[in-house]
Protein backbone atom coordinates (compact mmCIF):
# COMPACT_ATOMS: atom_id res chain seq x y z
CA UNK A 1 0.00 0.00 0.00
CA UNK A 2 1.25 3.53 -0.69
CA UNK A 3 1.80 5.56 2.09
CA UNK A 4 -0.39 8.27 0.31
CA UNK A 5 -3.76 6.24 0.70
CA UNK A 6 -2.90 5.43 4.20
CA UNK A 7 -4.97 8.18 5.72
CA UNK A 8 -8.11 7.39 3.89
CA UNK A 9 -8.06 3.81 5.88
CA UNK A 10 -10.15 4.64 9.24
CA UNK A 11 -12.92 5.49 6.94
CA UNK A 12 -13.30 1.63 6.19
CA UNK A 13 -13.55 0.36 9.49
CA UNK A 14 -15.86 3.27 10.61
CA UNK A 15 -18.30 2.98 8.72
CA UNK A 16 -18.29 -0.73 8.61
CA UNK A 17 -18.81 -0.62 12.28
CA UNK A 18 -21.51 2.29 12.08
CA UNK A 19 -23.27 -0.41 9.52
CA UNK A 20 -23.47 -3.10 12.13
CA UNK A 21 -24.54 -1.30 14.95
CA UNK A 22 -26.96 0.24 12.62
CA UNK A 23 -27.92 -3.69 11.54
CA UNK A 24 -30.39 -4.97 13.78
CA UNK A 25 -32.84 -1.82 13.43
CA UNK A 26 -32.17 -2.19 9.62
CA UNK A 27 -33.09 -6.05 9.73
CA UNK A 28 -36.16 -5.08 11.96
CA UNK A 29 -37.77 -2.18 9.73
CA UNK A 30 -37.01 -4.59 6.73
CA UNK A 31 -37.84 -7.83 7.50
CA UNK A 32 -41.15 -6.30 9.08
CA UNK A 33 -42.22 -4.89 5.86
CA UNK A 34 -41.27 -7.97 4.02
CA UNK A 35 -43.53 -9.59 6.22
CA UNK A 36 -46.86 -6.74 6.29
CA UNK A 37 -46.08 -6.86 2.22
CA UNK A 38 -46.48 -10.94 2.22
CA UNK A 39 -49.27 -11.64 5.03
CA UNK A 40 -51.36 -8.46 3.34
CA UNK A 41 -51.34 -10.10 0.04
CA UNK A 42 -51.74 -14.11 0.93
CA UNK A 43 -54.31 -12.38 3.46
CA UNK A 44 -56.43 -10.31 1.07
CA UNK A 45 -56.70 -7.59 3.32
CA UNK A 46 -58.24 -4.84 2.12
CA UNK A 47 -56.06 -1.65 1.82
CA UNK A 48 -58.68 0.30 4.18
CA UNK A 49 -57.31 -2.27 6.53
CA UNK A 50 -53.93 -1.49 5.74
CA UNK A 51 -52.28 -1.29 2.72
CA UNK A 52 -49.42 -3.47 1.55
CA UNK A 53 -46.38 -1.24 1.75
CA UNK A 54 -45.25 -1.46 -2.31
CA UNK A 55 -49.13 -0.13 -3.07
CA UNK A 56 -48.13 2.73 -0.12
CA UNK A 57 -44.66 3.37 -1.95
CA UNK A 58 -46.44 3.53 -5.57
CA UNK A 59 -48.70 5.98 -4.47
CA UNK A 60 -46.39 8.11 -2.84
CA UNK A 61 -44.56 8.35 -6.49
CA UNK A 62 -47.59 8.62 -8.34
CA UNK A 63 -48.67 11.46 -5.91
CA UNK A 64 -45.78 13.04 -5.30
CA UNK A 65 -46.33 16.36 -7.63
CA UNK A 66 -49.41 16.63 -5.18
CA UNK A 67 -48.00 15.14 -2.15
CA UNK A 68 -44.60 16.45 -2.18
CA UNK A 69 -46.14 20.46 -2.32
CA UNK A 70 -48.37 19.61 0.47
CA UNK A 71 -45.59 17.93 2.71
CA UNK A 72 -43.54 20.98 2.23
CA UNK A 73 -45.71 23.38 2.97
CA UNK A 74 -46.67 21.91 6.40
CA UNK A 75 -43.44 21.09 7.02
CA UNK A 76 -42.81 24.94 6.78
CA UNK A 77 -45.69 25.49 9.50
CA UNK A 78 -44.37 22.95 11.64
CA UNK A 79 -40.95 24.42 11.66
CA UNK A 80 -41.81 27.95 11.62
CA UNK A 81 -43.90 27.41 14.80
CA UNK A 82 -41.42 25.09 16.50
CA UNK A 83 -38.75 27.81 16.15
CA UNK A 84 -41.47 30.75 16.82
CA UNK A 85 -42.60 28.82 20.12
CA UNK A 86 -39.31 27.98 20.91
CA UNK A 87 -37.72 31.12 20.52
CA UNK A 88 -40.84 32.83 22.96
CA UNK A 89 -40.37 30.10 25.29
CA UNK A 90 -36.88 31.02 25.85
CA UNK A 91 -37.19 34.12 26.84
CA UNK A 92 -39.90 33.57 28.55
CA UNK A 93 -37.60 31.40 30.67
CA UNK A 94 -34.75 34.46 30.65
CA UNK A 95 -37.64 36.33 32.29
CA UNK A 96 -38.30 33.84 34.93
CA UNK A 97 -35.29 32.79 35.91
CA UNK A 98 -34.12 36.89 36.24
CA UNK A 99 -37.04 37.32 38.16
CA UNK A 100 -38.61 35.74 41.03
CA UNK A 101 -41.75 37.14 41.21
CA UNK A 102 -42.44 36.19 37.35
CA UNK A 103 -41.61 32.87 37.69
CA UNK A 104 -43.82 32.38 40.77
CA UNK A 105 -47.01 34.31 39.02
CA UNK A 106 -46.03 32.18 35.41
CA UNK A 107 -45.43 29.21 36.07
CA UNK A 108 -47.98 27.82 38.01
CA UNK A 109 -50.11 29.17 34.56
CA UNK A 110 -47.60 27.60 32.74
CA UNK A 111 -48.26 24.10 34.03
CA UNK A 112 -51.87 24.76 34.25
CA UNK A 113 -51.66 25.72 30.80
CA UNK A 114 -49.30 22.80 30.02
CA UNK A 115 -52.33 20.31 31.32
CA UNK A 116 -54.51 21.51 28.86
CA UNK A 117 -54.99 19.63 25.83
CA UNK A 118 -53.45 22.77 23.25
CA UNK A 119 -54.43 20.59 20.41
CA UNK A 120 -58.15 21.46 21.26
CA UNK A 121 -57.26 24.92 20.37
CA UNK A 122 -57.10 23.78 16.45
CA UNK A 123 -60.73 24.37 15.49
CA UNK A 124 -60.68 27.54 17.65
CA UNK A 125 -58.06 28.90 15.49
CA UNK A 126 -59.74 28.55 12.26
CA UNK A 127 -62.25 30.87 13.90
CA UNK A 128 -59.43 33.29 15.14
CA UNK A 129 -56.73 33.94 12.01
CA UNK A 130 -59.17 32.29 9.13
CA UNK A 131 -59.22 29.12 7.48
CA UNK A 132 -56.29 30.12 4.82
CA UNK A 133 -54.46 32.15 7.10
CA UNK A 134 -50.79 30.40 7.47
CA UNK A 135 -50.66 32.22 11.02
CA UNK A 136 -53.05 29.74 12.34
CA UNK A 137 -51.15 26.61 12.17
CA UNK A 138 -47.71 28.38 13.10
CA UNK A 139 -49.78 29.48 16.18
CA UNK A 140 -51.20 26.00 17.08
CA UNK A 141 -47.84 24.94 16.95
CA UNK A 142 -45.90 27.54 18.44
CA UNK A 143 -48.13 27.27 21.64
CA UNK A 144 -48.09 23.39 21.88
CA UNK A 145 -43.85 23.89 22.24
CA UNK A 146 -43.68 26.60 24.50
CA UNK A 147 -44.87 25.15 27.56
CA UNK A 148 -42.23 21.84 27.33
CA UNK A 149 -39.68 24.31 26.35
CA UNK A 150 -40.00 27.15 28.51
CA UNK A 151 -40.34 24.47 31.54
CA UNK A 152 -37.02 22.67 30.40
CA UNK A 153 -34.79 25.85 29.72
CA UNK A 154 -35.94 27.72 32.98
CA UNK A 155 -34.70 24.41 35.08
CA UNK A 156 -31.41 24.47 33.10
CA UNK A 157 -31.25 28.45 33.70
CA UNK A 158 -31.61 27.21 37.60
CA UNK A 159 -29.71 24.32 37.77
CA UNK A 160 -26.28 25.72 38.12
CA UNK A 161 -24.32 24.95 41.09
CA UNK A 162 -23.99 26.37 44.42
CA UNK A 163 -20.37 26.43 44.14
CA UNK A 164 -20.38 27.48 40.58
CA UNK A 165 -22.37 30.09 41.82
CA UNK A 166 -20.28 30.96 44.31
CA UNK A 167 -17.52 30.87 42.04
CA UNK A 168 -18.66 33.35 39.84
CA UNK A 169 -19.64 36.07 42.55
CA UNK A 170 -15.54 35.71 44.00
CA UNK A 171 -14.51 37.02 40.65
CA UNK A 172 -17.31 39.90 41.24
CA UNK A 173 -19.10 38.36 37.61
CA UNK A 174 -22.19 40.62 36.80
CA UNK A 175 -25.72 39.09 35.84
CA UNK A 176 -24.84 39.77 32.56
CA UNK A 177 -21.80 37.89 32.59
CA UNK A 178 -23.40 35.08 34.81
CA UNK A 179 -26.15 34.57 32.21
CA UNK A 180 -23.80 34.43 29.36
CA UNK A 181 -20.63 32.19 30.74
CA UNK A 182 -22.82 29.58 33.13
CA UNK A 183 -26.67 29.76 33.53
CA UNK A 184 -26.36 29.35 29.35
CA UNK A 185 -24.38 27.08 28.69
CA UNK A 186 -26.24 24.82 31.63
CA UNK A 187 -29.65 25.70 30.56
CA UNK A 188 -28.12 23.96 26.81
CA UNK A 189 -28.32 19.88 27.59
CA UNK A 190 -32.25 21.03 29.50
CA UNK A 191 -33.09 22.82 25.64
CA UNK A 192 -31.94 20.24 23.22
CA UNK A 193 -33.77 17.52 25.67
CA UNK A 194 -36.84 19.86 25.01
CA UNK A 195 -36.00 20.38 21.85
CA UNK A 196 -36.45 16.98 21.35
CA UNK A 197 -39.79 16.41 22.54
CA UNK A 198 -41.03 19.69 20.59
CA UNK A 199 -39.78 18.17 17.61
CA UNK A 200 -42.03 15.67 16.48
CA UNK A 201 -44.36 17.27 18.82
CA UNK A 202 -44.75 20.42 16.07
CA UNK A 203 -45.18 17.92 12.89
CA UNK A 204 -48.42 16.49 15.19
CA UNK A 205 -49.64 20.16 16.27
CA UNK A 206 -49.27 21.35 12.02
CA UNK A 207 -51.18 18.57 10.95
CA UNK A 208 -53.92 17.91 13.31
CA UNK A 209 -54.80 21.63 13.00
CA UNK A 210 -54.77 20.91 9.19
CA UNK A 211 -57.80 18.49 9.52
CA UNK A 212 -60.05 21.05 11.21
CA UNK A 213 -59.78 22.63 8.04
CA UNK A 214 -57.28 24.95 6.15
CA UNK A 215 -55.94 25.15 2.55
CA UNK A 216 -56.53 21.88 0.67
CA UNK A 217 -52.28 21.63 -0.13
CA UNK A 218 -51.53 21.01 3.38
CA UNK A 219 -50.83 17.02 4.49
CA UNK A 220 -53.95 17.45 7.16
CA UNK A 221 -56.15 17.88 4.39
CA UNK A 222 -54.97 16.00 2.04
CA UNK A 223 -54.62 12.95 4.41
CA UNK A 224 -58.90 13.58 5.61
CA UNK A 225 -59.50 13.72 2.00
CA UNK A 226 -58.17 10.92 0.50
CA UNK A 227 -59.71 8.86 3.37
CA UNK A 228 -63.08 10.31 2.76
CA UNK A 229 -62.27 8.86 -0.75
CA UNK A 230 -61.74 5.67 0.40
CA UNK A 231 -58.18 6.30 -1.45
CA UNK A 232 -56.12 4.57 1.35
CA UNK A 233 -52.68 3.92 -0.19
CA UNK A 234 -52.60 7.99 -0.89
CA UNK A 235 -52.95 8.41 2.55
CA UNK A 236 -50.43 6.11 4.10
CA UNK A 237 -48.30 7.39 1.60
CA UNK A 238 -48.71 11.20 3.17
CA UNK A 239 -48.89 9.44 6.93
CA UNK A 240 -45.34 7.78 5.72
CA UNK A 241 -44.19 11.38 3.91
CA UNK A 242 -45.51 13.00 7.27
CA UNK A 243 -43.19 10.22 9.43
CA UNK A 244 -40.14 10.77 7.09
CA UNK A 245 -40.38 15.16 7.99
CA UNK A 246 -40.65 14.33 11.74
CA UNK A 247 -37.92 11.91 11.67
CA UNK A 248 -35.40 15.06 9.74
CA UNK A 249 -36.75 17.18 12.53
CA UNK A 250 -35.47 15.03 15.00
CA UNK A 251 -32.07 14.37 13.42
CA UNK A 252 -31.58 17.97 12.79
CA UNK A 253 -32.05 19.00 16.55
CA UNK A 254 -29.20 15.85 17.57
CA UNK A 255 -26.92 17.41 14.93
CA UNK A 256 -27.35 21.16 16.12
CA UNK A 257 -26.88 19.74 19.60
CA UNK A 258 -23.41 18.15 18.70
CA UNK A 259 -22.82 20.99 17.15
CA UNK A 260 -23.66 22.89 20.21
CA UNK A 261 -22.05 20.97 23.10
CA UNK A 262 -19.28 18.55 21.81
CA UNK A 263 -18.46 18.96 25.37
CA UNK A 264 -21.82 17.07 27.15
CA UNK A 265 -21.59 13.53 28.32
CA UNK A 266 -24.86 12.49 25.98
CA UNK A 267 -22.91 13.71 23.15
CA UNK A 268 -19.32 12.65 23.71
CA UNK A 269 -20.89 9.13 24.74
CA UNK A 270 -22.49 8.92 21.00
CA UNK A 271 -19.45 10.45 19.11
CA UNK B 1 8.71 38.03 53.37
CA UNK B 2 7.68 38.46 56.97
CA UNK B 3 5.99 35.45 59.00
CA UNK B 4 3.56 36.23 62.12
CA UNK B 5 2.04 39.03 63.23
CA UNK B 6 4.20 42.58 61.50
CA UNK B 7 3.82 45.94 61.24
CA UNK B 8 2.76 46.03 57.73
CA UNK B 9 -1.49 46.07 56.94
CA UNK B 10 -2.43 42.31 57.81
CA UNK B 11 -3.83 40.42 55.10
CA UNK B 12 -6.97 39.70 57.36
CA UNK B 13 -7.98 40.57 60.44
CA UNK B 14 -11.11 39.83 62.12
CA UNK B 15 -12.54 41.06 65.28
CA UNK B 16 -14.83 39.24 67.70
CA UNK B 17 -16.85 38.40 64.19
CA UNK B 18 -19.96 36.40 65.15
CA UNK B 19 -22.33 34.50 62.64
CA UNK B 20 -26.31 33.32 63.28
CA UNK B 21 -28.18 31.78 60.72
CA UNK B 22 -32.08 32.21 60.58
CA UNK B 23 -30.99 35.34 63.12
CA UNK B 24 -34.90 36.98 64.48
CA UNK B 25 -36.23 33.16 63.48
CA UNK B 26 -37.83 30.64 65.36
CA UNK B 27 -34.48 28.44 65.51
CA UNK B 28 -31.39 30.79 65.22
CA UNK B 29 -28.23 28.76 64.73
CA UNK B 30 -25.20 30.55 66.25
CA UNK B 31 -21.81 29.23 63.41
CA UNK B 32 -19.61 31.51 64.33
CA UNK B 33 -19.05 33.26 67.80
CA UNK B 34 -16.21 35.80 68.96
CA UNK B 35 -13.61 35.40 66.27
CA UNK B 36 -10.51 36.98 66.44
CA UNK B 37 -7.81 36.51 64.20
CA UNK B 38 -5.13 38.71 62.39
CA UNK B 39 -3.24 36.82 59.20
CA UNK B 40 -0.01 38.78 58.10
CA UNK B 41 0.70 38.98 54.23
CA UNK B 42 2.43 35.87 53.33
CA UNK B 43 0.96 33.59 56.26
CA UNK B 44 -0.34 29.91 55.25
CA UNK B 45 -3.04 29.97 58.12
CA UNK B 46 -4.85 26.27 58.22
CA UNK B 47 -8.61 26.26 59.88
CA UNK B 48 -9.14 22.75 61.47
CA UNK B 49 -11.61 21.16 63.01
CA UNK B 50 -14.66 19.05 63.49
CA UNK B 51 -17.57 19.16 61.12
CA UNK B 52 -20.08 21.74 61.75
CA UNK B 53 -17.09 24.02 63.49
CA UNK B 54 -17.63 26.99 61.27
CA UNK B 55 -14.69 26.92 58.71
CA UNK B 56 -16.36 26.78 55.40
CA UNK B 57 -18.55 29.86 56.91
CA UNK B 58 -16.01 31.61 58.60
CA UNK B 59 -14.39 31.30 54.87
CA UNK B 60 -17.22 32.41 53.13
CA UNK B 61 -17.05 35.35 55.54
CA UNK B 62 -13.85 36.46 53.88
CA UNK B 63 -14.90 35.86 50.07
CA UNK B 64 -17.54 38.22 50.99
CA UNK B 65 -20.26 35.33 49.97
CA UNK B 66 -21.77 35.66 53.40
CA UNK B 67 -21.98 38.44 55.80
CA UNK B 68 -21.47 38.41 59.20
CA UNK B 69 -24.00 39.10 61.79
CA UNK B 70 -21.54 40.72 64.27
CA UNK B 71 -18.10 42.08 64.55
CA UNK B 72 -15.70 43.62 61.83
CA UNK B 73 -13.96 41.95 59.13
CA UNK B 74 -10.91 43.21 57.12
CA UNK B 75 -9.66 41.45 53.90
CA UNK B 76 -6.35 43.24 52.27
CA UNK B 77 -7.09 46.55 53.93
CA UNK B 78 -10.57 47.30 52.92
CA UNK B 79 -14.04 45.87 53.83
CA UNK B 80 -14.54 41.71 52.34
CA UNK B 81 -17.12 43.38 50.29
CA UNK B 82 -14.25 45.78 48.25
CA UNK B 83 -11.53 43.03 48.16
CA UNK B 84 -14.03 41.00 46.56
CA UNK B 85 -15.14 43.26 44.04
CA UNK B 86 -11.69 44.36 43.79
CA UNK B 87 -10.47 40.77 42.76
CA UNK B 88 -8.30 40.70 45.64
CA UNK B 89 -8.63 36.92 46.20
CA UNK B 90 -9.25 33.69 44.43
CA UNK B 91 -10.90 30.71 46.10
CA UNK B 92 -10.59 27.09 45.32
CA UNK B 93 -13.44 24.63 46.29
CA UNK B 94 -13.30 20.97 47.08
CA UNK B 95 -14.64 20.39 43.91
CA UNK B 96 -12.34 21.35 41.47
CA UNK B 97 -15.88 23.40 39.89
CA UNK B 98 -14.88 23.68 36.75
CA UNK B 99 -17.19 24.48 33.82
CA UNK B 100 -17.27 21.25 31.96
CA UNK B 101 -17.84 23.23 28.57
CA UNK B 102 -14.67 24.62 28.54
CA UNK B 103 -11.57 23.27 27.97
CA UNK B 104 -8.78 23.85 30.25
CA UNK B 105 -7.45 26.42 28.98
CA UNK B 106 -10.42 28.68 28.66
CA UNK B 107 -11.43 27.89 32.16
CA UNK B 108 -8.08 29.55 33.49
CA UNK B 109 -8.89 32.03 31.21
CA UNK B 110 -12.25 32.87 33.12
CA UNK B 111 -11.64 35.36 35.99
CA UNK B 112 -9.76 37.06 33.42
CA UNK B 113 -12.41 36.88 30.82
CA UNK B 114 -14.94 38.52 33.84
CA UNK B 115 -12.16 40.99 34.11
CA UNK B 116 -12.19 42.03 30.82
CA UNK B 117 -8.37 41.09 30.02
CA UNK B 118 -7.58 40.89 26.35
CA UNK B 119 -7.63 37.75 24.54
CA UNK B 120 -3.98 37.43 23.35
CA UNK B 121 -2.93 38.39 27.23
CA UNK B 122 -5.15 35.73 28.59
CA UNK B 123 -4.31 32.75 26.64
CA UNK B 124 -0.44 33.49 27.42
CA UNK B 125 -1.13 33.88 31.28
CA UNK B 126 -3.36 30.60 31.27
CA UNK B 127 -0.50 29.01 29.43
CA UNK B 128 1.78 30.04 31.72
CA UNK B 129 -0.11 29.09 34.83
CA UNK B 130 -0.59 25.74 33.35
CA UNK B 131 2.77 25.23 33.12
CA UNK B 132 3.15 26.38 36.69
CA UNK B 133 1.08 23.44 37.71
CA UNK B 134 2.34 20.76 35.09
CA UNK B 135 -0.17 20.77 33.05
CA UNK B 136 1.25 22.81 30.32
CA UNK B 137 0.05 19.89 27.62
CA UNK B 138 -3.54 19.82 28.92
CA UNK B 139 -4.32 23.18 27.71
CA UNK B 140 -6.69 21.49 24.80
CA UNK B 141 -8.24 18.81 26.64
CA UNK B 142 -12.04 18.99 28.51
CA UNK B 143 -12.00 18.70 31.88
CA UNK B 144 -13.69 15.65 31.90
CA UNK B 145 -10.42 13.74 30.37
CA UNK B 146 -8.53 14.69 33.38
CA UNK B 147 -7.79 13.02 36.91
CA UNK B 148 -9.22 14.01 40.30
CA UNK B 149 -6.15 15.65 41.00
CA UNK B 150 -5.49 17.20 37.35
CA UNK B 151 -8.68 18.88 38.03
CA UNK B 152 -8.05 20.39 41.08
CA UNK B 153 -4.70 21.44 39.94
CA UNK B 154 -6.46 23.60 37.19
CA UNK B 155 -8.89 24.93 40.03
CA UNK B 156 -5.58 25.97 41.36
CA UNK B 157 -3.91 27.30 38.38
CA UNK B 158 -7.67 29.45 37.84
CA UNK B 159 -7.59 30.85 40.93
CA UNK B 160 -4.45 32.41 41.23
CA UNK B 161 -3.84 33.32 37.57
CA UNK B 162 -4.83 36.99 38.12
CA UNK B 163 -2.73 36.99 40.90
CA UNK B 164 -5.31 37.68 43.96
CA UNK B 165 -3.40 38.54 47.18
CA UNK B 166 -4.94 35.74 48.93
CA UNK B 167 -5.73 32.33 48.20
CA UNK B 168 -9.40 30.60 50.04
CA UNK B 169 -9.09 27.39 50.07
CA UNK B 170 -12.34 25.12 51.16
CA UNK B 171 -10.65 21.36 51.66
CA UNK B 172 -9.07 21.47 48.21
CA UNK B 173 -7.37 18.26 48.38
CA UNK B 174 -10.83 16.10 50.29
CA UNK B 175 -11.66 14.35 48.03
CA UNK B 176 -8.02 13.15 47.00
CA UNK B 177 -6.19 9.95 47.03
CA UNK B 178 -3.38 9.94 49.87
CA UNK B 179 -0.86 10.18 47.71
CA UNK B 180 -2.06 12.69 44.91
CA UNK B 181 -2.86 14.33 48.30
CA UNK B 182 0.95 14.69 49.50
CA UNK B 183 2.09 15.34 46.32
CA UNK B 184 -0.36 18.47 45.52
CA UNK B 185 0.31 19.86 49.50
CA UNK B 186 4.10 20.13 48.28
CA UNK B 187 2.92 21.53 45.23
CA UNK B 188 0.99 24.29 46.98
CA UNK B 189 4.29 24.92 49.25
CA UNK B 190 6.35 25.72 46.42
CA UNK B 191 3.76 27.59 44.31
CA UNK B 192 3.10 29.67 47.85
CA UNK B 193 6.49 30.52 48.12
CA UNK B 194 7.14 31.68 44.62
CA UNK B 195 3.87 33.57 44.77
CA UNK B 196 3.98 35.11 48.06
CA UNK B 197 0.69 34.92 47.99
CA UNK B 198 -1.25 34.82 51.86
CA UNK B 199 -3.05 31.39 51.72
CA UNK B 200 -6.44 30.28 54.06
CA UNK B 201 -6.76 26.50 54.03
CA UNK B 202 -9.93 25.01 55.84
CA UNK B 203 -8.97 20.98 56.36
CA UNK B 204 -10.21 17.89 58.05
CA UNK B 205 -6.41 16.61 58.06
CA UNK B 206 -4.15 17.24 60.59
CA UNK B 207 -0.97 16.48 59.04
CA UNK B 208 -2.12 18.66 56.24
CA UNK B 209 -2.67 21.16 58.39
CA UNK B 210 0.77 20.55 59.95
CA UNK B 211 2.37 20.40 57.16
CA UNK B 212 1.73 23.36 54.76
CA UNK B 213 0.77 25.68 57.38
CA UNK B 214 2.46 28.55 59.57
CA UNK B 215 0.02 28.52 62.07
CA UNK B 216 -2.93 26.00 63.02
CA UNK B 217 -5.89 27.33 64.17
CA UNK B 218 -8.12 24.93 65.86
CA UNK B 219 -12.03 25.35 65.74
CA UNK B 220 -14.67 24.14 68.16
CA UNK B 221 -18.23 23.63 67.09
CA UNK B 222 -21.34 24.79 68.03
CA UNK B 223 -20.85 27.50 68.30
CA UNK B 224 -17.99 28.22 66.07
CA UNK B 225 -15.60 29.35 68.41
CA UNK B 226 -11.35 29.24 68.17
CA UNK B 227 -10.46 27.17 70.23
CA UNK B 228 -6.35 27.10 69.58
CA UNK B 229 -3.42 28.46 67.39
CA UNK B 230 -0.44 26.50 67.51
CA UNK B 231 2.86 27.97 65.60
CA UNK B 232 4.18 25.63 63.06
CA UNK B 233 8.21 26.41 63.50
CA UNK B 234 9.19 24.54 60.77
CA UNK B 235 11.65 25.24 57.92
CA UNK B 236 9.49 26.99 55.17
CA UNK B 237 11.33 24.55 52.95
CA UNK B 238 9.23 21.38 53.40
CA UNK B 239 9.72 18.05 51.46
CA UNK B 240 8.69 14.01 52.02
CA UNK B 241 11.27 13.90 54.66
CA UNK B 242 9.37 16.64 56.81
CA UNK B 243 6.82 14.42 57.48
CA UNK B 244 8.98 11.74 58.95
CA UNK B 245 10.76 13.97 61.44
CA UNK B 246 10.37 14.33 65.05
CA UNK B 247 9.06 18.22 64.97
CA UNK B 248 6.74 17.15 62.70
CA UNK B 249 5.58 14.57 65.03
CA UNK B 250 4.84 16.59 67.70
CA UNK B 251 3.28 19.13 66.04
CA UNK B 252 0.71 17.03 64.93
CA UNK B 253 0.19 15.45 68.36
CA UNK B 254 -0.56 18.88 69.73
CA UNK B 255 -2.66 19.36 67.39
CA UNK B 256 -4.28 16.42 67.71
CA UNK B 257 -4.60 16.82 71.00
CA UNK B 258 -6.21 20.59 71.06
CA UNK B 259 -9.04 18.56 68.82
CA UNK B 260 -9.47 16.30 71.38
CA UNK B 261 -10.38 18.71 73.73
CA UNK B 262 -12.56 20.71 71.25
CA UNK B 263 -14.73 17.15 70.50
CA UNK B 264 -14.71 16.12 74.76
CA UNK B 265 -16.40 19.66 74.86
CA UNK B 266 -14.00 20.93 77.70
CA UNK B 267 -13.05 24.28 78.20
CA UNK B 268 -9.71 24.63 76.46
CA UNK B 269 -6.69 26.44 78.07
CA UNK B 270 -4.21 28.07 76.34
CA UNK B 271 -1.27 25.19 75.68
CA UNK B 272 1.12 24.30 78.23
CA UNK B 273 4.35 25.51 77.07
CA UNK B 274 5.65 22.31 74.79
Amino acid sequence: MSPAARPRRPAGPLWSARLRSAAPALALFVGTLVVLEVALRLGRVPSFVLPAPSRVVLAMVEEWPTLGGAGLATFAGAVSGLVLGSVLAVLAAFASARWASVRRGALPLAVALNSMPIIVLAPVANAWFGLLNPFGTVGVVAVLVFFPVMINMLRGLLSATASQRELMASYASTRRSDLVRLQLPTALPFLFSALKVAAPLSLIGAIVKEYFGGPQDRLGQYITTKAALFQFPDAWAAIVLASCFGIALYLAVVLLERRAMPWHVSVRSAA
Amino acid sequence: MSTGPAATTPALRLRDVGMVFGAGGARPVTALDGIDLTVAPGELISLIGPSGCGKSTLLRLLADLLSPTSGELEVDGGTAAQARLGRRYGMVFQAATLLEWRKVAANIELPLEIMGVRKAERRARALEMLRLVGLAEFDDSYPWQLSGGMQQRVAIARALVFRPAILLMDEPFGALDEMTRERMQAELLQIWRESGTTIVFVTHSIPEAVFLSTRVVVMSPRPGRIADVIDVDLPRERDDDTREQQQFFELTTRVRDALRKVDAGSTVDPPVGA
